[in-house]
């Protein structure tokens, strides 16, 4: 663990992450990854959780990260695979299959982009000793497409397409990432979230609400628009 | 007489660089935030996103993986001709879209909304746009790409004249803390405001203001200049920076575009572009010959006419006239 220029603490993390490795990190660290990293997303997820096609041999060996992402990629000739640039897609979307993709997987270390919602820490990554690293920016595509070395393997590439296959990334100092959360479940977006909340009401002082409303704006199906 | 191959030509290298090399005027701005940020988290993000485009214009690699939904904007010259018809030059447009996606590469995000079905290559069912404007008295075509992300930080609202000022500063406060919070938009970015039109000129104007002015361009009706800037220091004063995070970094600048509207209403949208503000145009001269630049410049006086018929304006009177 080192203390960059920045005064943010900073933290080399070898894949598959081991527990102690997990445990050290802080909401707002910055981190690196090596080792190797796989890219899944509803399309793999669907695929998985709900087709019930078997996972890629050896998965939960390789790798415990799972970054929600899809790369800039394209075949070349010789049948290896030009990855330009890697940035993270926003990771709430991807909510309701992660309890059972945790399970499935053993993954340890979920990257992506945006966080999760407030009670997916507790809920979710918690009890399966899981951590969210969040890319940064977003995104930092061409630094983290430097520290891809090599494609590993990529999976369902037919069936699912390019944005959609499982990718495995062969990473070296793969970064930077911020830590958001940690294995009790706080989140740096959420703590970040509630300081900028505490000024908006002051922000909106003398606006008022325009004269038409939007249905659904409320869960109340009853009220009018005007 | 302009060639379609060299609308090809112009409209590939321009896909190329809009995805690489950050435009010079948006660079700048980001610079100007970082030296203003107290957030530290915040200028730490602001700070990898300058190495980053750095290491992207080294390597010749996107910025960002995620390249957008990859569009042109095709400014006419009254008095340019094609050696083809206007079906070539999407041919061409549409050829180059493809070739930049194997070879820069670019993401292929483009899918069947209902099926998902894809070709690999961002070419598809009215995809990519083509937007058009013409411009008077001149023999080049313009063609400018914007890559765009397409899910978070665009809103569009019917507001209404009793609504005011105040109701579009509302408005755009609700549009940048609702996508803002963890950083959904990619701010800080050029944020444009449609004002008027019918609702789809509404969100058009408000998107090209985001993604067709640079930054520093005010309009150049003084009271909207006056306006634009107010918005930008409400955004900037919201406490909020990249990512969500405590922070004064939101709008880069902000673009406000009018048109003419319903006498009884006052549409407006809200447009977020990215923290990689992508964006090239080519100019292609009558003798094919191609010139590129980062500023699009769309929004010509002609644009912006109020009149029925057209006259150029007399330039300013200089001080030996």
């Amino acid at each position: 663990m080192g203390s960059s220029t920045t005064g943010l603490k900073q933290f080399r993390l070898k894949l598959p992450a081991t527990a102690e490795d997990i445990a050290r990190l802080e909401p707002g660290m910055i981190v690196y990854l090596d080792g190797i990293v796989y890219t899944a997303r509803e399309g793999a997820y669907k695929r998985v959780l709900e087709d019930g096609v078997a996972l890629p041999d050896g998965l939960t060996e390789l790798s415990n990260a799972n970054f929600h992402c899809s790369p800039a990629a394209a075949p070349d000739t010789d049948g290896s695979y030009r990855v330009g640039g890697v940035t993270a897609t926003a990771s709430f979307r991807f909510s309701k299959w992660m309890p059972q993709w945790l399970e499935r997987t053993g993954t340890k270390i979920v990257i992506g982009k945006g966080g999760m919602a407030r009670d997916d820490y507790v809920n979710i990554l918690v009890p399966h000793g899981a951590v969210y690293l969040t890319t940064v920016g977003y995104g930092t595509g061409a630094l983290l497409g430097r520290g891809i070395r090599a494609v590993h393997a990529v999976h369902w590439l037919e069936e699912l397409g390019i944005a959609q296959a499982m990718w495995m990334f062969k990473v070296e100092n793969f970064g930077p990432f911020i830590v958001d959360s940690d294995l009790q479940g706080n989140s740096l977006f959420a703590t970040h979230g509630d300081r900028v909340n505490q000024r908006l009401e002051a922000l909106y002082e003398g606006l008022r609400p325009p004269a038409l409303h939007r249905y659904g704006e409320t869960d109340d199906r009853r009220k009018e628009v005007m | 007489m302009i060639d379609d191959d060299r609308i090809e030509e112009a409209a590939y290298q321009i896909m190329c660089k809009a995805a690489i090399d950050i435009p010079d005027d948006y660079l700048q701005g980001i610079k100007g935030m970082i030296d203003l940020e107290t957030g530290d988290l915040s200028a730490f993000v602001l700070k990898s996103m300058v190495d980053n485009w750095e290491a992207a214009t080294e390597d010749r690699r996107p910025m960002c993986a995620d390249t957008g939904l990859p569009r042109y904007y095709v400014k006419v010259g009254d008095k340019a001709r094609l050696t083809e018809g206007f079906v070539a030059l999407e041919r061409a447009l549409r050829a180059a879209t493809a070739r930049a996606t194997h070879e820069v590469p670019l993401r292929p995000n483009r899918v069947h909304p209902l099926w998902r079905t894809e070709h690999n290559n961002n070419v598809g069912l009215n995809a990519p746009e083509v937007e058009w404007s013409f411009e008077p008295d001149v023999d080049w075509i313009d063609i400018t790409t914007v890559h765009k992300g397409g899910l978070f930080g665009s809103d569009y609202r019917m507001l209404f004249p009793g609504d005011g000022i105040n109701g579009i500063k509302r408005f755009f406060l609700d549009t940048l803390i609702a996508f803002g919070k963890r950083g959904l938009a990619c701010q800080p970015a050029i944020v444009g405001v449609g004002v008027g039109g019918s609702k789809d000129t509404c969100m058009q104007l408000g998107k090209q203001a985001a993604c067709l002015r640079v930054v520093g361009d005010p309009n150049p009706d003084p009271k909207i200049a006056e306006l634009e800037a107010e918005l930008k220091e409400l955004g900037n004063n919201i406490g909020m920076g990249p990512m969500g995070f405590v922070g004064s970094s939101m709008v880069v600048d902000c673009h406000i575009e009018a048109g003419f509207t319903h006498t009884g209403g006052m549409p407006v949208s809200v447009h977020t572009f990215c923290l990689s503000s992508r964006r090239a145009t080519a100019r292609i001269h009558a003798d094919g010959s191609i010139e590129y630049r980062t500023d699009p410049r769309w929004f010509t006086p002609y644009m912006r006419r109020e009149t029925i018929g057209w006259e150029a304006p007399q330039p300013a009177s200089s001080s030996f006239a």
